[in-house]
């Protein structure tokens, strides 16, 4: 009875704090072992100089198309005789494949995180105005819509056709077709979170839309987006690789992965090795970013976890 | 007595570890006979649905029977017996109804098909007599059209006919138990009015024993033949309907039955301020949805023509059913959404097309309380942050509106110290009263509150209730209160507006709507209201 009349002051009943984001992200073991062979890839791409003596683009026709484990001999600027080993055997030009997939590591990861990048920061922006403004939600999903059916490789042989082949060119070719994605992603969340009665509340109090849109809106985007841009670098490393597989993207004197199995292409039966130890480290690359993917998509948006 | 239908003795039932009580339901024992309505009362989190699921077999792992607990359907012990006995037992001996019969049913399958489903699974009739068995249960839950309802979808349906379907799959093998869990929470109070009636029909003409949960004694005064309360998974008090809503023994129940508001408005001792400026007025207000597709497309009218006009100090409340348009009133009000046509004159000022430059200044003049106190406040911001956005807005120091919100937590009886807490630290009624201290900072002329005591338990509702009148009267504040609960209504109105499908079909102080409904629809509502024959506060009255 007291509990109704009584005007005494009621502090919040405190609950029990669930451990917090980064502490669950540590008992994840998906966002542990993906996390863990990514550093290592990324640590392997950073040392590239120290891991191999040898330089990546440098030609020595007297050893091409070598088995791995191949020894030969060299001079070096001043004339002194040095001992190489070819770890993982030579290219059809002589360049070394070990060092090339060494350094190829650079680029893939580049591409993977600009992509990412660029492609989440370009969407976000275009999906908050999709999605609170009803106006221009109808001619922007359009073009999103149109943008979405051009193919990945048609826009990089068109930039390549107009401006050179480069690794800008190959991120901006690859970031184009995933801006719709992140678009329609962050627009479904602004559409729902739009009509929470917070919004509408921080709305009545005279908040500026563009404050309502920084504060109440873009903060419930974070956890899904985090999670798509790990799936969008996954699969811009590969797209990476099969654009500089077929001749659309980076200029082969480069060496990234796809360019390595581009130019073993030709000897594959006899030499093998020319493509799988880079299709190996390929493979292992964007398994862990998925896995990365997947335990960070399991702990920040359970949700997403069943949708998917 | 004949031997009861359904008898728990000493039911207890664990929740998980963590909680905030070891047990969500306590040593319960009650029965059930056959014929009777028994009506299992208590406020959200006291473990009513705990005990109708763990009797269904339907309570998910994490909530274990304890062992000593007994729950015996016609004899035989439920906690003992297999998951193939009891699916045979579910629909042949027991039934349920659920509270939202949309999500209840399978949207993809047709009404028939779903109900057919349960005879094919439990007898070995033949497809032809499942069928004329199936319509004429349909009829018998007084659906029109039973062949067409046959091959209907849910959607196709009101929330009152799918109930009734759901009624239909429950009661089709004639079961000695119907457990009903909030089956009329979720419909319209005519609606509610004609499927309790159903209810009790079918129940007396098959003497099937029911379980009713409910958190409503209006439904509890209208349906029950004994009434049991929960308090936190303990049963407080048993005994029949009339003798323990007139003479409740346990302190738990008297709070409970006196926080019910009375459907008869009280005498007024505020002077009615006719003298007072008029703040808010609104004129053949317009609202129309329309769909403009590439197909050109239709158009709804959710308000059409409504005027009313609402003084300093005085509240306004506008009731109706859902769809009836009084919640797209509010948003016109506040300018949550454009109104089509009409006027809305502020102090004077028409706000209904001011484009929204112009209106950001008049903003704070309006402020709106929302239903869900879960859904109103950013679960990633602090209180204290809520609160003091809107004074900040408007040029505020952070220091001044810090200081303003720790009075108004006070206002509104709450530790300003907490001001530094998230959200998901308070209770529902606590962060409704955060919503209206958030209202308060921005020291509105008039407060829209759209239902915002409907999603409260009882006693918190009064609680709410009553510090909204205090704060109305204290700052002398206009209010737009909207409700679909015409007890709370009349508690709380000076003037009331009754809405149907988006008008207004009578509009008065509130004694006289209530005391002499002229519209037909004004006095269907009312005739529907649950519990209507028993006065609450006479009770309460009687008993304080």
């Amino acid at each position: 009875m007291s509990s109704v009349l009584n005007p005494t002051i009621e502090a919040p009943d405190v609950k029990v704090a669930k451990p917090g984001v980064f502490k669950r992200l540590l008992r994840n073991p998906s966002v542990l072992i993906g996390g863990a062979l990514l550093l290592l890839i990324a640590l392997m791409g950073l040392c590239a100089p120290l891991l191999s003596a040898i330089d990546p683009a440098g030609i020595d026709p007297s050893n091409r198309n070598m088995m791995p484990g191949h020894e030969s001999t060299v001079r070096d600027d001043d004339g002194n005789k040095i001992q190489r080993v070819a770890i993982m055997g030579t290219d059809s030009l002589g360049r070394d494949i070990y060092s090339r997939v060494v350094w190829g590591a650079r680029v893939s990861l580049t591409v993977g995180l600009a992509v990412a990048a660029v492609s989440v920061a370009i969407g976000l922006l275009i999906g908050l105005v999709a999605g609170y403004f009803r106006a221009l939600d109808g001619v922007i999903m359009r073009i999103m819509d149109g943008l979405m059916a051009v193919p990945a490789i048609l826009v990089a042989i068109a930039l390549v056709s107009l401006s050179g082949a480069s690794l800008t060119t190959v991120i901006v070719a690859i970031a184009i077709p995933e801006i719709p994605r992140v678009v329609r992603l962050v627009r479904s969340i602004v559409l729902s979170i739009r009509e929470e009665p917070y919004v509408e509340a921080a709305i009545s109090v005279g908040t500026p839309t563009p404050k309502v849109l920084w504060r109440h809106v873009l903060p419930n985007t974070i956890a899904p987006l985090i999670v798509q841009a790990t799936f969008i670098a996954g699969s811009a490393i590969l797209l990476e690789a099969a654009l500089s597989f077929l001749g659309v993207g980076i200029p082969p004197e480069i060496p990234t992965w796809g360019n390595i199995m581009a130019e073993g292409r030709s000897v594959f039966q006899i030499l093998p090795h020319n493509i799988l130890y880079p299709a190996a480290f390929l493979t292992v690359t964007v398994l862990a970013v998925n896995m990365l993917g997947d335990g960070l998509r399991d702990t920040l948006d359970p949700r997403m976890a069943k949708r998917v | 007595m004949a031997a009861p239908v359904l008898e728990l003795k000493n039911l207890s039932i664990g929740l998980p570890k963590g909680s905030d009580r070891p047990n969500a339901v306590n040593d319960v024992s009650l029965t059930v006979a056959p014929g009777e309505i028994v009506c299992l009362v208590g406020e959200s989190g006291s473990g009513k649905s705990v005990i109708a699921f763990s009797t269904m077999g339907l309570l998910p792992k994490n909530l274990p029977v304890r062992d000593g607990s007994r729950i015996a359907l016609q004899g035989e012990d439920l906690v003992k017996v297999s998951e193939a006995r009891l699916r045979e037992l579910r629909c042949t001996r027991m039934g349920m109804i659920f509270q939202e019969p949309m999500t209840a049913l399978n949207p993809v399958m047709r009404c028939g098909a779903q109900i057919d489903e349960v005879l094919a699974e439990h007898t070995k009739s033949t497809p032809a007599e499942r069928r004329a068995r199936i319509i004429s249960m349909i009829e018998q839950v007084h659906l029109p059209d039973p062949e067409r309802m046959y091959q209907s979808y849910p959607h196709q349906l009101s929330g009152g006919q799918r109930q009734r379907i759901m009624i239909a799959m429950a009661l089709i093998l004639e079961p000695a138990l119907l457990i009903a869990d909030e089956p009329t929470t979720a419909l319209d109070v005519t609606t509610q009015a004609q499927t309790l009636k159903l209810i009790k029909e079918l129940q007396t003409q098959r003497g099937t024993g029911v379980l009713f949960i409910t958190h409503d004694f209006g439904v509890v005064a209208e349906i029950a033949d004994r009434v049991a309360v929960l308090k936190h998974g303990v049963l407080v008090e048993m005994g029949p309907t009339e003798v323990l809503l007139k003479n409740p023994q346990h302190d738990y129940t008297r709070m409970l039955i006196a926080s019910v508001p009375s459907h008869e408005p009280p005498e007024r001792t505020r002077p009615v301020p006719t003298h007072e400026p008029v703040v808010l007025q609104a004129d053949k207000l317009v609202k129309t949805y329309g769909h403009r597709g590439l197909f050109g497309g239709q158009k709804v009218a959710a308000v059409r023509d409504v005027a009313f006009e609402i003084r300093r100090g005085e509240t306004l409340g506008i009731v109706g059913e859902s769809g009836s348009g009084k919640s797209t009133v509010a948003r016109c009000v506040a300018r949550l959404i454009d109104p089509t046509e009409g006027s809305i004159l502020l102090s004077g000022t028409d706000i209904a097309t001011m484009p929204a430059g112009q209106l950001r200044g008049l903003r704070r003049k309006i402020q709106i309380i929302f239903q869900d106190p879960y859904r109103s406040l950013n679960p990633r911001r602090t209180v204290g942050q809520s609160i003091v956005e809107g004074p900040m807005n408007y040029g505020q120091s952070a220091n001044d509106a810090l200081a303003r919100a720790r009075k108004l937590m006070e206002l509104v009886r709450l530790d300003p110290d907490s001001l530094d807490r998230f959200p998901h630290q308070f209770s529902g009624g606590q962060r409704q009263r955060i919503c209206i201290a958030r209202a308060l900072a921005m020291e509105p002329e008039l407060l829209i509150a759209d239902e915002a005591v409907s999603a409260l338990d009882v006693s918190v509702q009064a609680q709410v209730l009553r510090l909204l009148g205090d704060i109305r009267d204290k700052l002398n504040l206009a209010m737009l209160f909207i409700t679909h609960d015409l007890r709370v209504a009349a508690q709380v109105c000076d003037d009331v507006a009754v809405m149907s499908k988006g008008q207004i079909v009578e509009y008065g102080p509130v004694q006289q709507v209530f005391g002499a409904p002229k519209h037909e629809y004004t006095r269907a509502l009312f005739e529907a209201a649950p519990g209507r024959h028993f006065d609450f506060a006479k009770a309460a009255a009687g008993f304080a």
